[in-house]
């Protein structure tokens, strides 16, 4: 697999990394020669590969944290919630329609940090 | 007595040059070390005798010890930087959980080691703050990533530092520096505070001066946290037991099974290495153990499966370096060419091609070509080692590296240091724990045998390793019975 400069200037800005035009003729060959080697896998035979790519036999837990200790109940300061996430006031910015609505009339409504702490 | 353990650490710190003029091992050291270990001593003293809370032996076993630790382990007292330009001058919020548990059993932060940028590198020569050298010879690399800690334990200034492995960055320098690294099994050590590389892979290890000290250190900071959601919930067995039993046995090693897979040693294999390997398998048959041929017919596909799968997570994890959060930031007047400027100047050479390496791998049109395929090889590889074990194989052997430590700058291609992994890459794939211990000199040069378990068979390992130790005894010493720091 032949790496072209295009090829490095796309990938290049995939990962918001600034390359100097004078480094593309280098970049582009290493990576074309590091891609060489890797064309070995074509020859495995993955078939039949069922089981997983992660390490096998190690236990892992649910990937969930703790509760979120808060000074105050969620609904104290948070009244509204939609699919898991608290609803918060517009920003006068966002101009438009929309759920937060409800809460902009009211400070109190409104999440603060400071008063929970 | 602890604050003069630290004093006689920055002593021997200093004798042996490991500033950045000299060796360049440690990249910052603790100004609050010797403060920390009197006041260690003093909480300890104030303990009624007797009581069974810290400060005895069995629950402060590092009570007063200096310890090192890699760069990209998140500390309170000195920057977190990675060796990268952009962390410069970055201080943790937080500490790790290793490091915690560390000062729990007494233990004090001596400073922190120098290491391949964002541990990217097999020579510790890919730092912002140049490169380390290797105490038994200068003109050679330390091995790495975790070079600066290997060094640090080889050079006498410290009995226990802390790396990260990825693809073999413990054992790797290790093997070249002449002590014992160990990489657990994945999920047996807490990451939290571990600045990421490759999530699937990363494991915190030890590089320690003795099979004891390493099995003490696994002990302290092995265990289940919260805070890690791959941490494993398991029992962390007593290892020291394991090593103290093997240690005195006889036959420490009766009934045991030790494979030796054909594919790690390869007719290009240096001979000198080649040569102590089969040295300390007969040693293994005289401690007891059968040693059996076996084939692992996909190691040969490691190296390429481990720089496809490392550099596609790497080019996630290190998204997070932006110049907005964390460290340095180059200043642009749009916030997307602040983020190329800060990239492109915060990020070295080798952590910048393998962001573009992971980042081609996984672009549209070329994941199910690289990524994928990668991932189902991943998964035979597991399966080598999978089948060996329930074949009754205990344990296997193989060399840590294929050749002894090189000279700096004599490796420019990068296809050609990341082979310096082919044997040490395995174990982080599957997630199977590994360890690396002296087994001779070759060329003058520290040899590592490598020793590898099943998953969460650590103590079975360490007492392989005890044994193998003990029989081997100062022959696989040797090599660093003068590190050239001692010399004028």
């Amino acid at each position: 697999m032949s790496v072209s400069f295009d090829d490095v200037r796309h990938i290049a800005a995939l990962a918001r990394v600034g390359i100097d035009e004078r480094r593309l003729p280098a970049l582009a060959s290493e990576l074309s020669g590091i891609l060489e080697h890797m064309a070995v896998l074509t020859r495995v035979e993955t078939s039949t590969v069922e089981i997983p790519a992660a390490a096998t036999d190690v236990p892992l837990r649910v990937d969930a944290g703790p509760p979120i200790p808060l000074a105050r109940p969620l609904p104290a300061f948070a009244p509204m919630m939609r699919d898991g996430f608290l609803i918060v006031p517009r920003l006068a910015t966002h101009g438009g329609e929309g759920p937060g609505r409800a809460s902009e009339s009211s400070g109190d409504d409104r999440p603060d940090d400071e008063d929970s702490e | 007595m602890s604050a003069s353990l630290v004093r006689e650490a920055l002593d021997r710190a200093d004798a042996v040059g490991a500033g950045r003029d000299g060796l360049n091992i440690l990249v910052a050291v603790n100004p609050n070390a010797e403060r920390d270990a009197e006041r260690n001593a003093e909480r300890d003293a104030e303990r009624p005798a007797g009581s069974s809370g810290a400060g005895t032996a069995d629950e402060r076993p590092l009570a007063g010890v200096p310890v090192a630790i890699k760069d990209n382990i998140a500390t309170l007292d000195v920057p977190t930087t990675c060796g990268s330009r952009i962390l410069a001058g970055y201080v943790s919020p937080f500490e790790a959980t290793v490091v915690e548990r560390l000062r729990d059993a007494g233990a004090v932060v001596l400073g922190k080691t120098n290491m391949d940028e964002f541990a990217m590198g097999s020579s510790t020569e890919h730092s912002a703050y140049g490169p380390t050298r290797n105490p038994l010879d200068p003109s050679r690399v330390p091995g790495g990533s975790s070079g600066g800690s290997a060094a640090a334990v080889a050079a006498g200034i410290v009995r226990i530092a802390l790396g990260s492995e990825t693809g073999g960055s413990v054992r790797q320098p290790a093997s070249f520096c002449g002590v014992v690294g160990v990489k657990p099994t994945y999920g047996r050590v807490s990451r939290y505070g571990l600045v990421a590389f490759a999530s699937s892979l990363d494991q915190v290890g030890v590089l320690a001066q003795s099979v004891d000290d390493a099995a003490l250190a696994l002990g302290v900071i092995a265990g289940h946290d919260p805070r890690d959601a791959t941490s494993a919930e398991r029992a962390v067995p007593d290892y020291r037991r394991s090593v103290r039993r093997a240690a005195t046995d006889a036959a420490p090693l009766a009934g045991i099974v030790v494979g030796r897979p054909r594919e790690y040693f390869p007719a290009a294999l240096h001979g000198g290495v080649r040569e102590r390997c089969e040295f300390a398998l007969d040693a293994l048959v005289r401690l007891g153990a059968t040693v059996r041929e076996v084939s692992m017919p996909h190691t040969d596909f490691a190296i390429p499966v481990y720089y496809i799968v490392a550099p596609a997570e790497a080019s996630s994890n290190l998204a997070r370096f932006d110049g907005v959060r964390y460290g340095a930031r180059v200043s642009a007047e749009a916030v997307t060419a602040m983020y190329d400027a800060t990239r492109s100047q915060g990020f070295g050479p080798e952590v910048t091609r393998r962001i573009l390496l992971g980042t081609y791998v996984l672009s549209a049109g070329y994941y199910d070509a690289y990524y994928k395929r990668a991932q189902d090889v991943r998964a035979l590889i597991t399966e080598d080692f999978r089948r060996v074990f329930a074949d009754g194989v205990d344990l296997l052997f193989t060399p840590t590296t294929p050749t002894p430590a090189f000279k700096l700058g004599s490796i420019s291609d990068p296809y050609e240091m990341y082979l310096n992994d082919i044997f040490t890459a395995t174990a982080n794939l599957s997630g199977v724990p590994a360890i690396s211990i002296p087994i001779g000199v070759a060329d003058g040069l520290p040899v590592g045998g490598q020793i590898i378990a099943p998953h969460f068979g650590e103590a079975s390992m360490f007492a392989a390793a005890a044994a193998l130790e003990r029989a081997l005894g100062t022959l696989a010493r040797a090599g660093r019975a003068s590190p050239a720091g001692d010399r004028p």
